[in-house]
């Protein structure tokens, strides 16, 4: 099972994200966690500079922009 | 450049809908639709552009680069022009700034970068080719680069790190030079899809305040007589520069919503200078950017940023009056 974590302080993309991450693990049922980071000192553990980033399974994979459907399923059956 | 564009909405309004030209609404109508699909022509162009220019300036890259040269001043310069290609996102700002001072990057040097971002980008670019022109656009990004550079500058000599919330103190003192970046091989073919499925992504995300910003403009436009705002701010008024600014400076929208506001002032008698220092306060600073900030700084280091950062836009305002 994967651990999906999506980082951002709360901003209307980091929202979308999620929607689309966890539409897409709906859809092609697939199981993960998924859990939302605001904390911005844990952010910051991450080394990333722009937010909603999408980590999974502690790598970060997407960051600074909202990731298209078909890239997070792509990223999740790798 | 968009002679055909007024054509086509002409006889869309006039001919087709039917409404007389020399009506409030007719003027009304005609100017939302003429400048709505400008705009929106132009927005994705130049985000288009821009992400090109992106794709291999990756902010990743920029930080190390900062973090690794020290460039006897030319630093800010740089900062502060990165600041103007990067894509800006208010809620980013606060990670931003961390990753830089975290990089060993000096604090007056992360604050060129974190000025000049909101200032100047892609959506303002395109906003103001549209609105006044292509030579009026070259003169503010280079004002909005170079008030970015003076201000980062000026706040790197005051030593203001000793402001900063304690837990970011600890994060300057840990500082270390950043290593090589890693970046994805592709070329310049493979780019262009997602670099076009950004640019969408980034016209989408601001229509709606397109749509709004030219909604009120195109009311103004159609109702509120020339020269009304003449008779209250005019280029004469030596306090008109300060006050817009001082106005704009809590107020929060981006360029997209505030721009085609800007531009009907401007053709109903207020100075450019002066529309612009309000445009500038508007986008640059603001209540929640305050807010995210106090994450990282003090409300003695944010009052001194705010300070500064206004002072320099006033100083614009006049010097565009002047100039332009």
């Amino acid at each position: 099972m994967k651990h999906i974590k999506i980082l951002g302080t709360g901003c209307a993309k980091c929202k979308k994200t999620e929607e689309i991450v966890r539409n897409v693990l709906a859809n092609d049922h697939i199981d993960a966690t998924v859990e939302k980071v605001e904390d911005i000192q844990a952010i910051m553990a991450y080394n990333v500079l722009m937010t909603p980033v999408l980590v999974i399974d502690e790598q970060v994979t997407i960051k600074g922009r909202v990731p298209s459907p078909e890239e997070v399923r792509t990223l999740l059956l790798a | 450049m968009f002679d055909w564009l007024d054509h086509l909405i002409a006889w869309l309004v006039y001919d087709t809908i039917g409404l007389d030209a020399t009506t409030h609404w007719g003027q009304a109508l005609h100017f939302f639709f003429y400048d709505t699909v400008k705009i929106l022509l132009l927005l994705f162009l130049v985000t288009f552009i821009m992400g090109i220019v992106n794709a291999y300036f990756p902010i990743d890259r920029i930080r190390n680069f900062l973090s690794r040269n020290k460039l006897y001043g030319g630093e800010y310069l740089l900062a502060s022009t990165f600041g103007a290609i990067t894509p800006f996102c208010s809620c980013s700002s606060v990670p931003l700034f961390i990753g830089f001072v975290k990089g060993g990057i000096p604090m007056g040097v992360t604050l060129a970068f974190l000025i000049t971002s909101p200032l100047v980008n892609e959506v303002a670019i395109a906003m103001f080719i549209g609105m006044f022109g292509v030579k009026t656009t070259v003169i503010y990004a280079v004002t909005g680069i170079l008030l970015g550079t003076i201000g980062g500058a000026v706040m790197g000599r005051m030593r203001l790190e000793r402001y900063l919330t304690p837990w970011v103190q600890g994060v300057v003192q840990q500082a270390k030079m950043e290593g090589a970046y890693e970046e994805e091989k592709l070329t310049f073919v493979q780019r262009l899809p997602g670099v076009a499925r950004e640019a969408w992504g980034i016209v989408r995300s601001v229509i709606l305040y397109v749509l709004i910003g030219i909604g009120i403009g195109a009311l103004m436009h159609g109702f509120v007589p020339t020269g009304f705002f003449e008779e209250h701010i005019s280029a004469d008024n030596p306090l008109a520069v300060p006050l817009a600014v001082i106005l704009g400076v809590p107020m929060y929208a981006n360029a997209a919503g505030v721009l085609p506001v800007i531009q009907v002032l401007v053709q109903k008698g207020v100075p450019l200078g002066t529309a612009i220092a309000f445009m500038m306060a508007v986008v640059g600073l603001s209540l929640p950017e305050a807010t995210l900030l106090k994450k990282v700084m003090t409300m003695k280091l944010i009052a001194i940023f705010f300070g500064t950062v206004s002072f320099f836009i006033i100083l614009s305002g006049y010097l565009f009056n002047v100039i332009l």
